[in-house]
């Protein structure tokens, strides 16, 4: 076991425990926000930078500091060593950074966006104050597209965190998800528009998080904050069956994995699960999930106020119609 | 004429085939070295006080020694060929004319550092170079320099000629590494290091095509002689691409420590300013270097003539001072435009991002568009700060230098060259009509 | 969204197949994939410079990978043209060494010579204008590529007019 200090606390991890790591063990505050890094998915993190954290001490041997700031979710913590995450005032900075540079290109169409109350990125930017970037060029566009039956992309509000290329390449077999071009102009593809199709894809839309991926027999027919989330199983084969349903009243709005108090999903689930139960009575209701801090709908930060469309638009939409309001996004 | 390591024989007639390199005293290195303990070739090239001539200046002899042998893995020697950097093309210059010398290196390195399959990562787009090499290499492994048990010492080397595909990110050493497997140049993150985990996942190093081929001189000549050319922090020689507005661009190799004016002004370098015109600017090291403006080229902010060394360049720190880096050497004359030197070098930098981090992804587009803007007389005053403020969100953020790389010019045009971005915010009329700004037909024909 | 399928039944000639395989031979065992770049450079030599979807399936089948791992890689390099382009690719250098030795100037006087802009190609199918950065050759500037080589210090009109003429006359020659 070492020993690491995170913003004036002291613990004990084990040796090869990420900063990123150890601070969550801790909870609270101090865990560095984290965009594109996924425990479960090998090869994640190290991209968006939003994990940043200062190492005043870098361990007992070596107290230097570390010149600059590092990225937390792929740093070992080593021991004695001594980290700044909000209690560095370079840190605060430097997220504010790039919050502002992953809204360079971001539409911000909260309002009309189906992520809107579970989004990694809103949560970010309100953490740190920021609504807008200062930047004021035309942002790069992509019409939506379907990938096949169950998913669409929202490639315009993608932030290349590259978590479902990994969950296609490590989940799936014969992946046919991935990355095109290069630098601002990579995108999100299949390249020939073939269709995402096997046992485990629904995963990436969990793993998404942004609006970016979105489940198609979701879109539009409600608001997460309207739904009332519920643990339950069932008994698969595929996979462990452990999901939660979102219900309104006893019909069943969709079905996801169970994300932790950070966000993640440590048991995905099968395709079969997630979108062919859609009947509460095909599934062992265990209870009222709850609802972790990461939600912007817990921490009250989103308001009915913020959606311009009128209500009756998600409700009055089912999973035949979706596609008539194609228009609206 | 100065000292020459890497150039005493370019002009021997017909020294690109392997009989006259030959003849010349080519290949004498491999004979010596494979006779020697491969760890004392290394203490050779650490004792010479080389360091690395891709940018970065690492000292080679330190590198070969992080690199993981005990573990008993396949090791690999990577040149980097990929010769990208804006202002640089002193590698071309060395494997077009004398082929050889880089071969004699990576078999003496590879030998070193023992290494039985090397690779040449050139970038794609200089096919005949690579055509060059595959037969100096065929010729070298006809004479039994290459292949299985070279010179019935028992050593076996192969040498692949690996070809880019249009990449600068590629010349970062982890990019070079992914994509000679076979995958997109995206930098890996360190550490790990490829000394311990590189190609296929095996140690590797990674070494600029100068740094190789200064090998066969140092293990000739031994290391001690090496450190007594050059300056006690930069031994030896160094190959600078010179160009921009000078009357002899072209490729020079200077005994570092030559007084930068020398080598601007005098007629065995560059041969002083084209068209009888002043210097304005010079970029020292490639388009990544800071910019530094006429008097802080040639002298240093403490008053002492700036030279031609690691240490003399980054006098001063970024505040007044820049870097050696690859090399590139780019004088700009009073005609030029910072801004849009600026905005093309960030055009540059936006078109080769790799894309995988954040505020590089974004921030060298964004920082593109606000010189494009400020360039073609829609700037507000506010953006000059703006953009300062961007590229320090960029700057040290990112997984790999490039970040840095496209940060610094940025920086540094604003530093030393404030008024001129001001200038064009007031007056982009008179901008225009000075041939600063865009001019129409360029406009016209941005694709 | 680039789904140009060439239409033809792509396989090497027995001579780029010979190349293919000693490619392909170079690497230890396992690591195939390393002969992709190369492999995809072999192609558009012999299929018209560029890479289409059914040659880009093609490499994919004979390295035994999945074609997305193609298109990733194909789409990174700016050296792979995903669309069909002329006869003779010029690719000019913009990047700043050029740029103030007259690389604009170089680009318009194409543009207006050939009758094209930057990125179109010329109604006889002979010519396509490219935009590249830096290339190695700032001392040499302005300058092109074309293919195999590197066309230098193309200042003035004259030299232009004459590299143009030359390569028109190398594709009558070999046609
Ligand atoms: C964006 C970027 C581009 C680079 N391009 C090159 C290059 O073209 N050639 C090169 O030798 N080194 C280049 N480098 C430096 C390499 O990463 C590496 O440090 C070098 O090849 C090590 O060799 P050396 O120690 O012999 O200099 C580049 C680095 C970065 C960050
Ligand atoms: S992805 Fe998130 S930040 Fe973006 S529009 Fe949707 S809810 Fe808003
Ligand atoms: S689509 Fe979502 S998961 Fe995939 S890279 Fe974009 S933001 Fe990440
Ligand atoms: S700094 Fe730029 S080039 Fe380097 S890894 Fe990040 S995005 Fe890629
Ligand atoms: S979570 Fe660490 S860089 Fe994205």
């Amino acid at each position: 076991m070492i020993k690491v200090t995170i913003d004036n606390i002291e613990i004990e991890v084990a040796e090869g425990t990420t900063i990123m790591n150890a601070a969550r063990q801790v909870g609270g505050k101090i865990v560095p926000p984290a965009m594109c890094y996924y425990t479960s998915l090998k090869g994640s993190g190290g991209k968006c930078r939003a994990c940043l954290v200062k190492v005043a001490q870098g361990s007992a041997k070596d107290p230097r500091p570390m010149p600059k700031l590092v990225a937390s979710c792929c740093t070992n913590a080593q021991d004695g060593m001594v980290v700044q995450n909000i209690t560095s005032p370079d840190v605060v900075e430097a997220r504010r950074g790039i919050v502002e540079m992953l809204l360079v290109n971001h539409p911000l169409d909260c309002p009309i966006c189906d992520q809107a109350g579970e989004c990694e990125l809103q949560n970010f930017a309100f953490d740190h104050g920021l609504e807008k970037t200062r930047s004021d060029f035309h942002r790069r566009e992509f019409d939506p597209i379907d990938i096949g039956p169950h998913i669409k992309l929202h490639m315009t509000r993608c932030i290349l965190c590259y978590r479902c290329t990994m969950v296609a390449d490590q989940l799936t077999e014969e992946r046919v998800h991935g990355i095109l071009w290069r630098g601002e102009k990579s995108e999100i593809s299949t390249y020939i528009q073939k269709a995402v199709e096997n046992d485990f894809s629904g995963n990436m839309i969990d793993v998404c998080p942004v609006g970016a991926l979105t489940d198609r027999h979701f879109r539009f027919r409600n608001r997460v904050w309207y739904l009332n989330p519920m643990d339950a199983h069932r008994d698969c084969k595929k996979c462990s069956g452990k999901v939660v349903l979102w219900l309104r009243g006893e019909e069943v709005y969709r079905v996801t994995g169970r994300k932790d108090e950070v966000g993640e999903v440590k048991e995905f689930i099968c395709n079969e699960c997630r979108w062919d139960h859609f009947d509460v009575k095909d599934w062992k209701v265990e209870g009222p999930r709850e609802m972790e801090k990461w939600s912007v709908i817990t921490a009250n930060k989103y308001s009915d106020e913020a959606v311009e469309l009128p209500d009756e638009l998600y409700s009055k939409l089912n999973n035949e119609k979706w596609n008539e309001f194609e228009g609206v996004t | 004429m100065s000292k020459k390591i890497l150039l005493d024989k370019i002009n021997i007639e017909g020294i690109k085939s392997f009989d006259v390199y030959r003849a010349n005293g080519g290949y004498a290195s491999v004979e010596k070295a494979l006779k020697m303990a491969p760890n004392d070739v290394i203490e050779e090239v650490k004792k010479s006080g080389l360091r690395g001539r891709g940018g970065a200046g690492f000292p080679t002899g330190m590198k070969w020694s992080f690199l993981d042998k005990k573990s008993g893995r396949p090791k690999y020697l990577v040149c980097n060929a990929d010769e990208s950097e804006p202002g640089t093309f002193k590698d071309r210059y060395l494997m077009e004319f004398i082929p050889h010398l880089l071969i004699e290196g990576m078999i003496v390195s590879s030998f070193a550092l023992e290494a039985n399959l090397s690779f040449i990562y050139v970038r794609g787009e200089f096919r005949w170079i690579i055509k060059i090499l595959e037969q100096a290499i065929a010729e070298a492994k006809r004479a039994g320099f290459l292949g299985k048990n070279i010179l019935g010492t028992g050593y076996d080397l192969e040498l692949v000629v690996q070809t880019g595909a249009g990449a600068y990110i590629c010349g970062e050493e982890t990019a070079l590494l992914e994509s000679l497997e076979g995958k997109r140049g995206l930098p890996r993150i360190k550490p790990p290091f490829p000394a311990v985990v590189g190609l296929y996942g095996m140690p590797t190093v990674v070494n600029n095509v100068e740094s190789i081929a200064v090998v066969p001189w140092i293990v000739l000549n031994s290391g001690e002689e090496y450190a007594k050319v050059g300056t006690a922090k930069s031994a030896g020689t160094k190959l600078i691409s010179a160009c921009g507005n000078i009357n002899k661009p072209g490729v020079y190799e200077i005994e570092l420590g030559l007084p930068v004016e020398e080598f601007i002004f005098s007629e065995e370098y560059c041969g002083g300013i084209a068209n009888g015109k002043r210097m304005k600017a010079v970029v020292a090291g490639g388009s990544s270097v800071p910019i530094l403006p006429t008097e802080l080229i040639l002298k240093t902010a403490a008053g002492e003539n700036r030279l031609m060394s690691y240490e003399s360049l980054s006098d001063g720190g970024f505040a007044t001072g820049t870097m050696l880096g690859s090399g590139g050497f780019i004088v700009y004359d009073e005609d030029q435009c910072i801004v849009r030197n600026t905005w093309n070098f960030a055009r540059f930098y936006h078109h080769e991002s790799c894309g995988q981090c954040s505020p590089c992804r974004e921030g060298t587009g964004w920082m593109e568009r606000i010189l494009h803007s400020i360039e073609n007389g829609h700037g507000k005053m506010s953006d000059i700060d703006l953009l300062w403020d961007v590229q320090r969100k960029i700057e040290g953020n990112t997984i790999c230098p490039l970040g840095d790389a496209a940060a610094w010019p940025v920086a540094s045009a604003i530093r030393h060259f404030r008024e001129e971005f001001e200038w064009h915010v007031m007056e982009p009329k008179e901008c225009m009509n000075r041939n600063y700004g865009l001019r129409e037909k360029s406009i016209m024909s941005i694709a | 969204m680039l789904a140009v399928k060439s239409g033809k039944q792509v396989e090497f000639s027995p001579a780029a197949m010979d190349r293919a395989r000693e490619i392909i031979s170079r690497y230890p065992d396992g690591k195939q994939k390393s002969a992709l770049l190369p492999l995809l450079h072999l192609v558009q030599d012999e299929f018209g410079n560029w890479l289409s979807v059914d040659s880009m399936d093609y490499i994919a089948r004979l390295l035994h990978i999945q074609p997305i791992e193609v298109y990733e890689v194909a789409t990174f390099y700016s050296m792979y043209n995903m669309q069909p382009v002329g006869r003779f690719l010029l690719e000019i250098c913009h990047t700043g060494p050029c740029e103030i030795r007259g690389a604009e100037e170089l680009i318009s006087t194409l543009q207006n010579k050939l009758l094209i802009k930057v990125g179109e190609t010329s109604a006889d199918g002979m010519f396509t204008l490219k935009r590249v950065e830096c290339l190695a050759a700032c001392g040499y500037a302005p300058m092109l590529q074309c293919g195999m080589h590197y066309h230098e210090f193309l200042d003035s009109e004259e030299k232009i007019d004459r590299l143009l003429n030359d390569l028109r006359s190398k594709a009558t020659q070999n046609n």
